[in-house]
């Protein structure tokens, strides 16, 4: 039987996207440094600017160097293209503000990252757009949610910070019965770990300022568009099929097919709402991108070694990492994460708040700070920093507790994580 | 813009304009398996530089109603009908891949509709593997994934695209999943099945453009020589691309297209 002619993960983590420099050679991604591009002439400018030719115009709208990033993460996740944005958060606005108005409803994961929860509850509310939370678990609660004017269905596939595991295939199901896109953000997991698109997810963002970059330099985010949800068929995403007089009357199904959505978010979404990823950081993010499977493999394996270590300390009221068996996705877990449920995992410290506060600054390894997915080791304690603008009942709906403290393991020698831990929960316990 | 061609609906896109009547038309044929979206890097630009633009979904295809014909000329007698639908007594036709092969029986068999023809990756015969027929025949994802891997050349298959962002093997991969069942199967046994396309290029005296990729792993250039040797044509040979040439070389085949249009008509 003949085999199919594709290229690896890691084959295309080095290569995804790039075509090797023609003036000099060059190996490694050029930096394009450049806020715009020469046109060959007038016609070749009236082209790009009409759609009728492909290329660069403004690195607001695309930028060489970002372009070979945002084939790169398209061609990991298995998507028809993506869209490299300022920050995670940028992709986010751009996957809404492409598919929705005012007068739209949002599906939402009640466990997602504090910045998305902030944008659904408290911003988008102010532009006429309403979001209902629903456990991640409840997957009924899902479809009951569904109003007539919601536009996504929204989660996390991992989520923030407990690791619940919806189950991704029925959401998906559910919002394609209502003609929905489920959109996903698939952060804490990496294309290495997780293919959403593969499970029937249709869009997908990242903050790829985490595993994605790895090293902690740069900000950046991604929009990945499956090319796999039939806007026509819906019939609920007029800014996709309906006349564009931006365009002359476009229709971007009618014209763009599977690339409908991500052509549309880029030549309006960027275009009118900014928000690009710089050369500069779409480099230093390239270069992550290049050992992602390497550095998940170990963050994976030293979570593993600290999560074994937690397990057995009396100071650890409990631990929520989807592979120890008494976690509510375990089953779940094994199913659509074999290679690993990711190094971002939160537990409950004996003594509450105070416990926490003074494990935390008694660490050396970790670093306190607000992020995750660093190539170095770092620790927060989410109720009063990344998630301290929701409510007691979204902290309680969302499962954060005062005892709540969430790691992200790093690449550092696993047993130097454990003696710092062990420090640290030594002193809290005083 | 939506029509109907023996008695059933037909897709088709125009460039992001109205057709203009009084514009020569330009139809675009797509290849197997593939449908009118196929020619997004194209179409607009000539929609916008004095052409009529129509990229048709074949029936079966896209948006149109199926069944779609199950032989080359029964695909070339629907074209006939489709562009008589359209107002227009003849076209200046470009095709792709199987479309190449509809439009060399339809330029034989309805001359007087046929101007010009662009063929774009055309082969005298387009031999099928036996186990990508066989995928397709039994709706396997196999047949999908085959045609995607040889669709591009393997500086395409890495990427490096001229549209911002887009990566594409994966653009090729979801628009041959978004086929019915059973209707690139019958494409390529279409193909497979069709030995009349260097007797029907005999016939033809449409000015003709071949257009082909260096490194097409589908259609390899050697296999457009008995066409050259027997049309009124001219030979582009685009360096380093493969198959889905719109793809990977948008403005090559846009120059190419354009200029021997341009040509015709000074003539």
């Amino acid at each position: 039987m003949v085999e199919p002619d594709k290229l690896g993960f890691d084959t295309l983590s080095l290569h995804g996207g790039q075509k090797p420099d023609s003036d000099f050679g060059a190996r490694a991604v050029p930096i394009y440094q450049s806020t715009s591009f020469l046109f060959r002439d007038v016609e070749h400018a009236a082209g790009l600017f009409n759609l009728e030719r492909q290329g660069h115009i403004y690195s607001r709208i695309s930028n060489p160097t970002v372009a070979v990033l945002e084939e790169r993460v398209a061609a990991l996740e298995g998507g028809v293209g993506s869209i490299a944005t300022a920050s995670g958060m940028a992709a986010l606005w751009l996957a809404v503000s492409t598919l929705m108005g005012a007068g739209a409803h949002i599906v939402s994961s009640a466990s997602v990252y504090g910045g998305s929860n902030n944008l659904f509850s408290q911003t988008l509310p102010r532009f006429g757009i309403e979001t209902t939370f629903v456990k991640p678990r409840n997957t009924d609660g899902f479809r009951a949610a569904i109003r007539p004017e919601t536009r996504m269905v929204f989660g996390e596939t991992l989520g923030n910070p407990g690791l619940e595991i919806m189950d991704i295939e029925a959401v998906a199901d559910i919002a394609h019965e209502a003609g929905l896109p489920f959109v996903m953000d698939n952060t804490f997991a990496t294309p290495y770990l997780f293919r959403p698109h593969d499970w029937g997810v249709d869009l997908v963002h990242h903050s790829i300022t985490k595993f994605m970059g790895g090293h902690g330099l740069a900000i950046g985010g991604a929009l990945v568009d499956g090319g796999i949800f039939d806007w026509d068929a819906s019939g609920k995403f007029p800014t996709l099929t309906e006349p564009y007089p931006s365009y002359h009357g476009l229709r971007f199904t009618e014209e763009f097919g599977t690339q409908a959505f991500i052509t549309r978010a880029r030549v309006e979404g960027l275009r009118d709402f900014g928000a690009p990823l710089a050369p500069q950081n779409a480099f230093y993010i390239l270069q992550g991108i290049e050992t992602l499977s390497m550095r998940m493999d170990r963050h994976v394996a030293n979570t593993r070694r600290v999560v074994e270590f937690l397990q057995s300390h009396d100071a650890v009221e409990w631990i929520s990492y989807p592979e120890l068996g008494d976690h509510p996705d375990h089953e779940r877990a094994k199913k659509l994460f074999p290679k690993g449920c990711g190094a971002i995992f939160s537990f409950g410290i004996k003594g509450g708040r105070e416990a926490g506060r003074v494990f935390i600054e008694r660490l050396e390894v970790f670093s306190h700070l607000a992020n995750v997915g660093d190539a170095k080791s770092l620790v927060i304690h989410p109720a009063s920093t990344t998630h301290a603008t929701m409510s007691a009942e979204q902290l309680e709906r969302a499962g954060i507790g005062e005892e709540l403290v969430r790691l992200s393991i790093g690449l550092e020698d696993a047993g130097d994580l454990i003696d710092d831990l062990a420090a640290g929960l030594k002193a809290s316990q005083r | 813009m939506r029509t109907t061609v023996q008695g059933k609906q037909v897709l088709a896109t125009t460039g992001g304009r109205d057709l203009d009547r009084d514009l020569p038309l330009l139809l675009f044929i797509h290849g197997a398996g593939h449908d009118r979206t196929a020619w997004q890097l194209q179409t607009r630009y000539f929609a916008h530089h004095g052409y009529a633009v129509v990229a048709v979904d074949l029936p079966g295809h896209g948006g149109s109603e199926g069944p779609p014909p199950d032989s080359i000329a029964g695909y070339a007698d629907w074209v006939a009908d489709f562009i008589e639908s359209l107002g227009w007594d003849a076209a200046n036709v470009v095709a792709h891949s199987m479309g190449s092969l509809i439009a060399i029986q339809l330029a034989a068999s309805h001359p007087d509709q046929v101007i010009s023809l662009a063929l774009l990756g055309p082969a005298a015969a387009m031999m099928v593997h036996p186990d990508l027929l066989a995928a397709a025949r039994s709706n396997d994802h196999l047949a999908y994934d085959l045609i995607t891997g040889w669709s591009h050349s393997a500086g395409g298959q890495r990427g490096g695209n001229q549209t911002p962002g887009i990566w594409m093997s994966g653009a090729t991969m979801r628009l041959l999943e978004r086929n019915h069942p059973g209707v690139l199967a019958n494409d390529l046994a279409a193909c497979a099945a069709f030995d009349g396309a260097v007797d029907a290029a005999a016939e033809i005296r449409a000015p003709t453009l071949l257009l082909l990729g260096s490194a097409d792993l589908m259609t390899r250039p050697a296999q457009a020589a008995p066409l050259q040797a027997k049309l009124n044509q001219q030979t582009i040979v685009l360096d380093g691309v493969g198959h889905s040439m719109m793809m990977e070389n948008p403005d090559g085949v846009i120059d190419a297209v354009a200029d021997f249009l341009r040509k015709l008509n000074e003539a």
